[in-house]
């Protein structure tokens, strides 16, 4: 009798250990998928692990980590933003165009806003394409996918408007107009850390915290799991979701304003097809395409797992489109393990 | 004459049978080892409240999902069904509660759905249409194949349904609440049909929570209880208060109005209060209804289905909009407040389908029972984890949620726990007037019994409680008034000491049939 209970005791618990391996490896596949190609890419080139080579990647990475920050809370709140690339483009171009500084003809003036200003204002004007998006999908009740696709080809075309077709070089300014220091964004380092790296930082911890510690956050999470449920608890639904694509709007926007002033050019094609990058990094990190489940962390993981990915191709020699094919795989296996994970879950 | 199932069903009488079936999901039992007889070529109707487990015996007896233990024997010989479409190859078809017609395409496109008839070269619409028009003659239903379903009555579309199983040769037909959507015409006409069908031999499993209607139509009566048989009977031996005191139990008690304290003052006012109906189709759902509710006081609103019981809660809550009237709290015209100025005043919903308006399922138990009362532990920017875990292990122990703690997953508590959830995320907010929609919608025996004590608890210091319910002896435990409605009015007000027969007979509900 005794025999037998033991038995099935160190059985059960032998079952269980085995479990948790396998569950561990699926909750962390991001981090672990991350320290894989990390290791592999460093076995394969002398260059790639180093502490220049990873402060480089991750200025990249910062690019499409914005983005990704936005996209997780249109995600999470069960919606979609395809208009994020565009975004970016055209606020790197209007930035550029107030760079130039802007002629006001009545007037008989030429304004050059300092450099605060311009990303004061590139920051609002990315918010406000948000805002657009937000007031179609809430109050006008366009599906999201067709709302921010619609936003992201007129985004598109006014930012090939404004410039002809053209783009902003010369983005450093004057001394004596008082608007210098646009490439500090991109350029500098503090302590060695690329500054979009460390706007990243902020924004993420900012991000974070917002999610896990505040009331909106909570209230993300809510109307993404069951906005019904969540209208009827006193959640303001639609607030939120318009809150939400206009913060995606200015996440593009520092995107915008970072990339263009790495590039010190700013063209109205930049970021096409970055928003598809961008719900990559969310998908790989875990969050549900579906809306309520996903985290800030895994979303960097995610789109450190794409930037260190394919930067790490690039240093190796294998061919761009070689690259392609192996961010598609990465992205499908990344969809297929969520539908695992998350089909586990729910019954005990 | 007995109809107690035989260890070995008698083939003659007995065309398919349930023996010692269960089903668990989790820790929630939904079937408890019933045995269950089809009788060939009659009607057998089960009978059960909501969550005794009628629709998943039905489920397993159709091969939509498998049992956890028990067999099923077809014709004499234990089977397993692998799928829906191999219960359907051998026979057994479900029309489930809800249509599964593809509301876009054709009568005859509805019925070949997945088995269109084919040629080399395509589909054989000429053939598929002569054998639909041959259906529908054989229903004695004038439905042309080319009709598109959606312009179909509902009760058409059940025929269109019923045809469907048909054309699969069903010998065996189960229907899960096949009227409760139907205009009296249309259950006669479906009545008819069902008596033609048992004509040919074929074999009937009816479902209904309309008790009156069902006894017209069956020959044996079989009650379902929370997840076991207690009782099993041809037709002609019982009558509707065997059936009742069957599914409800015999000494089973929901609990008296609580007294010993006088009501406090007006609470909820609604006046006049209209309601058009959401599609658009321009009628009043409510229809100039008026209601006082004083604070102490509990009221149980009773009505069939579409009475208009929901629309009146959810407008009051703040989720539709008014078309008129007026709706006061505390002397405090409301109407103008949007719902979460409404749960700040201390009126607030508990709704009626509690997976689909009642649950976030991506969200932890606590995180469910904390969401509308966030405010309350936001300390500045930033919720306070002290206070929301105080005031979520408070709520579990208030509400009495069976649950391994707050970071459970909803998912795995039972269906009356995660009403309780609903209802404690609700009581968490500090209400002086609750609205609760069905709360006792599946959930088991003894979770109403709780749910009701609680309410009768909260009742009794101060909180005013308006319950809506369609199970008349729902009505007839802690209210201390009975409103019945129909057709978006109130029919009929009641005290406690009402009987079963006046208040169906108030709700348009023919006792006498």
């Amino acid at each position: 009798m005794s025999d037998i209970s033991s038995t099935a005791k160190t059985r059960s618990s032998a079952g269980r250990g085995g479990f948790d391996i396998a569950r561990l490896l699926l909750e962390g596949r991001a981090f672990f998928a991350l320290i894989a190609i990390i290791v592999i890419f460093s076995i394969l080139s002398p260059y790639y692990f180093s502490v220049s080579n990873f402060l480089t990647m991750s200025s990249h990475v910062a690019i499409f980590g914005f983005l990704a920050i936005g996209m997780l809370l249109v995600i999470l709140n069960g919606g979609i933003d395809l208009s994020v690339g565009s975004t970016l483009g055209l606020c790197g171009v209007v930035a550029g165009w107030l760079m130039q500084g802007v002629t006001i003809e009545a007037a008989g003036v030429i304004l050059y806003p300092p450099v605060w200003a311009v990303v004061v204002l590139t920051l609002i004007l990315g918010a406000a394409v948000g805002a657009v998006n937000g007031v179609l999908i809430a109050f006008f009740k366009v599906p999201a996918f067709v709302a921010t696709l619609g936003v992201m080809y007129v985004a598109r075309g006014i930012a090939l408007l404004m410039t002809n077709g053209l783009t902003f070089n010369n983005l450093a300014g004057k001394a004596d107009f008082g608007n210098t220091g646009f490439d500090w964004i991109g350029f500098n380092r503090i302590g060695g850390v690329p500054i979009g790296v460390i706007i990243l930082a902020v924004l993420a911890v900012a991000v974070g915290l917002m999610l896990a510690r505040t009331a909106f956050g909570r209230w993300l999470y809510a109307s993404g799991g069951n906005e019904r449920a969540a209208e009827l608890s006193g959640v303001p639904v639609k607030r939120v979701q318009i809150a939400v694509y206009m913060i995606s709007g200015a996440c593009a926007a520092i995107a915008g304003l970072v990339l263009s002033s790495q590039l010190t050019s700013a063209g109205p094609t930049a970021g096409t097809t970055y928003e598809l990058t961008a719900i990559a990094a969310v998908v790989i990190g875990g969050a549900a395409l579906t809306g309520g489940r996903g985290t800030i962390r895994g979303t960097m993981l995610g789109a450190f797992v794409i930037g260190f990915l394919s930067d790490g191709l690039v240093i190796i020699g294998v061919s761009a489109y070689w690259q392609t094919v192996f961010t598609g795989a990465v992205i499908v296996l990344a969809v297929l393990l969520n539908s695992i994970q998350y089909k586990a879950k729910p019954r005990k | 004459m007995n109809d107690t199932p035989q260890a070995n069903p008698d083939l003659r009488e007995v065309v398919m049978a349930a023996r010692d079936v269960a089903k668990s999901y989790g820790n929630v039992h939904a079937l408890k080892g019933v045995n269950f007889d089809i009788h060939r070529g009659q009607v057998t109707t089960l009978f059960g409240e909501n969550g005794a487990g009628k629709s998943t015996l039905m489920k397993i007896l159709s091969g939509v999902i498998q049992p956890t233990r028990g067999q099923i024997i077809l014709d004499g010989a234990p089977i397993s069904f692998a799928s829906s479409s191999h219960a359907q190859a051998l026979g057994v078809s479900i029309i489930h509660q809800e249509l599964s017609l593809a509301p876009n395409m054709n009568v005859r496109d509805n019925i070949f759905m997945g088995r269109e008839i084919r040629t080399p070269t395509g589909i054989d619409y000429a053939e598929e249409e002569r054998q639909t028009r041959l259906l529908m003659e054989e229903l004695e239903e004038d439905i042309d194949p080319l009709t598109p379903v959606e312009e179909l009555r509902l009760g058409q579309q059940q025929i269109v349904e019923i045809a469907r199983a048909l054309s699969v040769n069903s010998r065996i037909l189960i229907m899960d609440e096949p009227t409760s959507a139907l205009s009296a015409s249309e259950v006669e006409v479906l009545f008819k049909v069902i008596r033609d069908l048992t004509a040919r031999g074929v074999s009937i499993v009816y479902i209904s929570h309309h008790l009156e209607e069902a006894l017209t139509i069956t020959h044996h009566a079989v009650v379902l209880r929370d997840g076991t048989m207690t009782a099993y009977a041809p037709r002609d031996q019982i009558d509707l208060e065997w059936i009742v005191r069957n599914m409800v139990g015999e000494n089973f008690d929901l609990g008296s109005p609580p007294t010993g304290y006088d009501f406090g003052a007006p609470a909820l006012s609604i006046k006049d209060l209209t309601v058009m109906d959401e599609g658009g189709a321009g009628y009043a759902v409510v229809d100039g209804m008026s209601l006082d509710i004083q604070q102490g006081e509990i009221v149980c609103i009773y009505g069939l289905m579409g009475a208009g019981r929901t629309e009146m809660m959810e407008t009051v809550a703040g989720r539709l909009r008014q078309a008129g009237g007026t709706i006061h709290l505390h002397g405090q015209e409301v109407s103008h407040l949007s719902l979460a100025q409404r749960i700040e005043a201390g009126l607030c919903l508990v709704p009626e389908d509690r997976q689909r308006d009642g649950l976030v399922q991506t969200m932890s138990v606590g995180q469910n029972l904390s969401l509308a009362s966030i405010r309350q532990f936001t300390r500045g920017l930033f919720t306070s984890r002290k206070d929301e875990g105080l005031l979520i292990t408070d709520t579990i122990r208030d509400v009495t949620v069976k649950t391994d703690g707050g970071d459970a997953a909803i998912g795995s508590l039972s269906g009356g726990n995660q009403q309780k959830v609903v209802i404690g995320k609700m009581l968490a907010t500090h209400p002086t007037v609750i609205m609760l929609d069905e709360p006792s919608r599946g959930i088991d025996i003894g979770a109403k019994a709780e749910v009701f004590r609680l309410l009768a608890e909260r009742a009794r210091s101060g909180l005013a409680v308006l319950y809506s319910t369609s199970e008349v002896s729902e009505c007839l435990s802690i209210a201390h008034r009975i409103i019945v409605m129909h057709k978006g009015r109130i029919s009929a007000v009641f005290g406690p000491d009402a009987t079963k027969e006046q208040i169906m007979a108030a709700s348009g509900e023919s006792v006498a049939a």
